[in-house]
């Protein structure tokens, strides 16, 4: 076993910090359905306009001055576009508002396509972050490590934020019922604008270690990472944050140990990592084939 | 001009002031006219009750007023001000609240969590409230940590009852709480809504049950599809030949 760990440490750890990485972006997707039931489709390409505002923001400014306003304009991004594009809807059918989703989420890519002219955008290399270290012979870089810790501690701050404030309860209660929410007096709208943030502060987190591995950020630089949290989402069971990150981490190990198959199975393998991602989805049809609630997902046991 | 000199709180006690006015309330629920200009008002420290049959528009009156839903026409009045169409946190504020039908505690807080989150709009101390409550209701002291939804039916009534009494209201309504109860815990469920009235809660209570509603009202109304039809105290509608024969089943 040990020596299995070993000859696939780099895997391992890759694995474990792209899975930090789709757990940081799985959160905003299963806390939005948590609340409003609704797939939030534009929310990988948030993820990505936060690769593209950095890209912008420190070609003139210091990282010290554009990480922060990194971080501020894509919570802004995500109060707009729930203020926009989700809040009209609001007594809409719930298909709508995915139609709306989905409408945002070109939006945000046809836009970015505008901006870079299509282009990939360089990805600034993070002074510390981007560092080579050398971990048990397999040289990674210091985001490969800081990923997993830094997610864990954003995970307990945000169980924290849920299980002990007034407004995590708040959100526990208007995720059950809306409508005895606001007889309580809760103001709804301000509980869901508070959800969108959390999910894009968490989704900028997100892109600040993704695009420091990845180097460039494209239009579409959001689909991909976007799609695989949604599926650790589903996995981990939807509107469960414990459950997406869980589910979060198994995919990305999985993903990466399969890149490095050859070692691992025995086979020739030199075509495996083309199925890594053909591997994430068929993981999540043979999940929902035995699991349909994934992980931890609701029993729905209401007793009345 | 005689009126001038009697303050606002001298006509309060006087009983000329209303704490609570309906005037030509209508209001369009699922498509119907589920309320159709109804009037009437509530005194302070009274229990009003409204009964009548299913669908008679008594859970969309209280939800109207609850600002659950918005009315068609007509004017809701608290102590004074005009309250209509206002959003539901403005009108807890206002120290009017509503235990919902069914109950509706959070099964997945709890049974603390449930008290707490009825003191949302609080920012004062709560604790003593916490202990006024379960004074009043000592079965919800054993069960504090359970969630809300472990609880048997009449413990989640309760529950909705102190859950109501934390936002510390003036007026409380309450929509058929005796539903979906043993007798026994009816018979309790209205002691207790006898017991907080005497703690000063002016309520405003909707039932199916008209013999156990009027028994515990100082005035009645009578719903019928949309209208109020009948009006008196507790004790004459319980007497009252036509609401015996149609609520009554006497």
């Amino acid at each position: 076993m040990a020596d299995f760990l070993h000859q696939n440490l780099s895997y391992f750890l890759s694995g474990i910090s792209v899975g930090g990485q789709y757990a940081l972006i799985a959160i905003g997707y299963t806390m939005v359905y948590g609340i409003l039931r609704l797939i939030n489709f534009a929310h990988g390409d948030v993820f990505m306009c936060a690769g593209l505002i950095m890209v912008y923001l420190s070609s003139s400014l210091p990282f010290a001055v554009s990480v922060p306003l990194v971080l501020i304009f894509t919570v802004l991004l995500g109060f707009i576009i729930e203020r926009v594009a989700y809040r009209p809807l609001r007594s809409a059918p719930r298909m709508s508002v995915m139609i709306s989703a989905i409408g945002v989420s070109y939006l945000l890519q046809n836009a970015a396509l505008y901006f870079t002219g299509g282009l990939a955008k360089v990805y600034p290399a993070l002074p510390w972050l981007s560092d080579s270290v050398v971990i048990w012979g397999a040289t990674t870089r210091v985001v490969t490590i800081v990923t997993p810790f830094l997610t864990a501690a954003l995970v307990v701050l945000l169980t924290l934020l849920i299980k002990h404030t007034k407004i995590g309860m708040a959100m526990r209660a208007v995720s059950r019922d809306f409508e005895t929410s606001q007889l309580m007096g809760i103001r709804i709208n301000r509980v869901i604008s508070i959800t969108f943030m959390i999910g894009s502060l968490l989704a900028a987190v997100a892109s600040l270690l993704y695009f420091t591995n990845y180097a460039s950020v494209t239009p579409t630089s959001g689909s991909m990472p976007g799609l695989k949290a949604f599926v650790a989402a589903v996995f981990g069971g939807i509107g469960s944050i414990p459950g997406a990150v869980i589910g979060a981490f198994i995919i990305g190990i999985c993903e990466n140990i399969i890149k490095g198959g050859s070692s691992i199975f025995g086979i020739p393998g030199s075509g495996w990592t083309t199925f890594s991602d053909a591997f994430t989805f068929a993981f999540l049809i043979i999940i929902l084939i035995v699991k349909p609630t994934g992980l931890f997902g609701e029993k729905a046991v209401d007793k009345v | 001009m005689k009126f001038r000199i009697i303050s606002v709180s001298s006509m309060r006690i006087w009983g000329l002031l209303k704490m609570f006015e309906i005037k030509g309330l209508s209001v369009n629920y699922g498509g119907i006219e589920a309320v159709r200009d109804i009037s009437f008002s509530v005194e302070e420290g009274t229990i009003v009750t409204l009964i009548g049959a299913n669908g008679a528009g008594k859970s969309t009156t209280l939800r109207t007023i609850a600002g659950l839903v918005k009315p068609r026409t007509g004017k809701i009045e608290f102590m004074g001000e005009d309250i209509t169409g206002k959003d539901p946190a403005y009108i807890v504020g206002k120290g009017i609240t509503l235990v919902p039908e069914g109950r509706k505690i959070f099964p997945d807080l709890t049974v603390l969590e449930n008290l707490k989150i009825g003191a949302y709009l609080r920012k004062d101390n709560i604790e003593e409230d916490i202990d006024w409550v379960y004074s009043l209701f000592p079965r919800l002291r054993e069960r504090s940590w359970q969630y809300g939804g472990t609880l048997s039916g009449g413990e989640q009534q309760m529950l909705a009852v102190g859950r109501a009494l934390m936002s510390r209201p003036k007026i409380m309504m309450m929509d058929e709480p005796s539903l979906g109860l043993a007798p026994l815990v009816v018979r309790d469920i209205f002691s207790i809504i006898r017991k907080i009235s005497r703690e000063g809660v002016t309520i405003l209570l909707v039932e199916q049950n008209a013999n156990m509603a009027l028994q515990v009202a100082d005035v009645g109304y009578v719903m019928e599809t949309g209208r109020i039809t009948l009006t008196g105290k507790g004790s004459e509608l319980l007497v009252n030949d036509a609401v015996k024969k149609a609520y009554l089943g006497k």
